[in-house]
């Protein structure tokens, strides 16, 4: 019973007039940036969270969280539309939204689209009010390993699951936390890193140079790269009478609404996993237990509700880790993670006790934002359709003065400008190269936690790093990460074990 | 594509090893009562990049990764211009605002993105232009007190000032 009143408290927050606002705002750009082709929500809340300085903290955040919420409706409308993910976690949407595009069946799917977003929405955030005070409260005894080898967990996630190589996941992980370091070293209080004695570096690199490098500008040149041309928009009719007659026939299909909103939350808790896995696992379940998995992939409507329920779902899921922990779940909350930290509200057990009111306010827009991106979403079909016509070469030039002028805003020095151009060239060729940037920009964001939380336990214990091992909760989280960690090398092996067999037969 | 990903693994490896003696300029061993010294922890974050580089060099010279074995181009002629041109005027950009500040390179950068780059007509090119950093000011300037580099321009915006600061 106290989760309701304080809920309800947190909806006093959620309903000030400029939260309510913003949640507006935040889920109609939200969705915009999602359904145009190449930009997700990580791109959204990277760009434009220097222009949220303009507010009070617990707005900024309630205004980044409505944006990457509506970023996740709004990701379907490309994928329907155009067949084009409007950002990873929606590719799983292009399966069966496309073939019904092409059935001329668009406005169809769009709503079966809106509709699973915010079943799936509001089931996460029921699961999250229940799960997150009692996660915080359990979080509550971790010392410095625990924290240590939470970490540990989270990058070893990407190493086990992330499903890129290796190797470049490991260096990406490693160069992030590199980054991290630079500037001053905090315990001993001397410079460190500082390249080629400029100045610039002895501040820092703020986490967002990285974020909008390889997010703005780095993500505008692989769009451009890799799109080429215009793609071809399918033709669409809108109408109150078939809106009616879809909505009908879209809330009988039930079960793929469940499983994806459950998957999509417990995998989005993951750090390297997210609502991308999570809605294309959605997806596969959805198909094997249907009672039609061939009409899959040519235009079933279950086939668009799982992943769209999956990856709306996963983005709250994401948010647990993050608030409870201090944990990111996705990049797009690490990115939080890092604003939040910029405005003095450290993320993680203690915020539930000490700043309560921000949590819940949080969590209550959360449900506020879910309720209008519905809305937005459904009445604003035609709006989004003709915004999908908008050239590339008119959004383009104004992502990139955004990223110009919000590279420059958090620490007002050109220096920070410049190494983002060379960060987000740096991230196009090296995507180009299957190197993995996510766990670069998470790295920088944990950097400073983990750093210190390594070697305060290291002082404490007297240099023993058994400690990681032995202590209640940090032993089989060290342990988990270990076997995370080891993982890709148990499945090469097996692999060779399968070639060699073959071979022998 | 193959002698990309080599290339690009023997950069990345001599930078890490730039990182592991930048970082040695610290204390990278043990210090007493004070635990690991300050270079440690980015030397052996670097020293852990230096293997993943080689590793990613071990991957290439048995073909494992799938651009070791891509006989593709890492950038075609079309990636090539594409590149260049944005990334160079992008740039362009930054080094004008130096100049002529962000109200001066902005509108340029603008005209001649959406101008030569998108071939759009001079009235959606002129209008967003023109319109951008006007938004641009009263949102940062002036809303958000954060002054955005002027430049030579400065002067020009003494009238402003006296009237939205």
């Amino acid at each position: 019973m106290e989760i309701i009143q304080l809920l309800l408290d947190g909806f006093l927050i959620a309903f000030e007039p400029l939260n309510l606002g913003l949640v507006v705002v935040g889920v109609t750009v939200g969705l915009f940036i999602g359904a145009m082709p190449g930009l997700g929500s990580v791109n959204g809340v990277a760009i434009l969270l220097p222009l949220t300085f303009l507010v009070p903290p617990t707005s900024a955040i309630i205004f980044l969280a409505a944006i990457y919420y509506g970023a996740m409706y709004g990701g379907a409308i490309s994928s329907i539309m155009l067949g084009i993910p409007g950002a990873s976690t929606a590719v799983a949407t292009t399966f069966d939204g496309r073939p019904l595009a092409l059935k001329g069946m668009a406005d169809k799917a769009l709503i079966a689209a809106a509709v699973a977003s915010f079943f799936g929405g509001t089931i996460s955030i029921i699961l999250f009010t229940g799960f997150a005070p009692a996660l915080a409260s359990v979080a509550l005894d971790f010392g410095d390993q625990e924290i240590f080898a939470l970490m540990l967990l989270a990058f070893a996630t990407f190493v086990g699951l992330g499903g890129d190589d290796i190797a470049k996941t490991i260096f990406s992980i490693c160069i992030g936390l590199v980054f991290s370091a630079v500037g001053m070293d905090i315990i001993s209080g001397t410079p460190r890193l500082v390249f080629f004695d400029i100045i610039g570096f002895l501040h820092g690199i703020n986490f967002l140079v990285l974020a909008i490098g390889v997010y703005g500008i780095g993500e505008m040149l692989w769009t451009i790269d890799s799109t080429r041309g215009n793609p071809s928009m399918s033709k669409v009719e809108v109408s109150t009478k078939r809106t009616i007659s879809h909505l009908k026939e879209v809330l009988k299909e039930w079960k793929p609404a469940w499983i994806g909103s459950l998957l999509g939350f417990f995998v989005g808790i993951l750090p390297a996993a997210g609502a991308t896995p999570g809605s294309l696992m959605a997806y596969g379940i959805s198909k094997m237990t249907s009672k039609n998995p061939d009409g899959y992939g040519k235009g079933e409507v279950g086939g668009v509700i799982a992943p769209e329920a999956a990856n709306n779902s996963a983005s709250t899921g994401a948010m647990l880790p993050m608030l409870t922990l201090g944990i990111p779940g996705s990049p797009t909350t690490a990115i939080l993670l890092g604003g939040m930290v910029i405005w003095g509200l450290v993320p993680g057990p203690m915020m539930f006790i000490e700043q309560s009111d921000f949590v819940w306010g949080l969590t209550a827009s959360l449900y506020a934002a879910n309720f209008f991106a519905v809305i937005i979403n459904i009445l604003f079909i035609p709006v989004f359709l003709w915004v999908l016509k908008m050239p590339f070469t008119i959004l383009a030039p104004i992502i990139f003065v955004l990223c110009l002028v919000g590279g420059y805003a958090p620490t007002e020095d050109m220096h920070d400008v410049w190494l983002m151009v060379i960060f987000g060239f740096g991230a196009y060729l090296l995507r180009k190269l299957d190197y993995p940037l996510a766990p670069a920009v998470l790295a920088i964001v944990l950097g400073p936690i983990a750093e210190p939380a390594l070697r305060q336990s290291l002082i404490i214990s007297g240099g023993d790093a058994t400690v990681f091992f032995t202590r209640p909760i940090a032993g089989p989280i060290t342990m988990i990460a270990i076997v995370l960690l080891l993982l890709p090398l148990v499945q090469v092996f097996r692999k060779k074990r399968k070639q060699a067999k073959d071979a022998e037969a | 594509m193959r002698r990309a990903e080599l290339v690009t693994a023997v950069l990345l490896a001599a930078f890490s090893i730039y990182l592991m003696w930048k970082s040695t300029e610290l204390n990278v061993g043990w210090v007493e009562h004070e635990g690991p010294g300050g270079g440690a922890w980015p030397f052996w974050l670097a020293g852990m990049m230096l293997v993943c580089n080689i590793w990613t060099i071990v991957n290439w010279v048995r073909k494992t990764t799938p651009q070791s074995r891509s006989q593709d181009l890492f950038m075609d002629s079309y990636a090539i211009r594409m590149f260049l041109l944005v990334g160079g005027s992008v740039v362009g950009l930054v080094a004008m605002v130096h100049v002529i500040g962000v109200y001066g390179a902005v509108p340029i950068f603008m005209l001649f993105y959406l101008r030569v780059l998108g071939r759009h007509n001079w009235v959606p090119t002129l209008v967003i232009s023109g319109i951008a950093p006007v938004v641009i000011f009263f949102f940062f300037d002036v809303a958000m007190r954060i002054v955005l580099p002027k430049g030579y321009l400065e002067p020009l915006f003494y009238p402003l000032y006296d009237i939205f600061l």
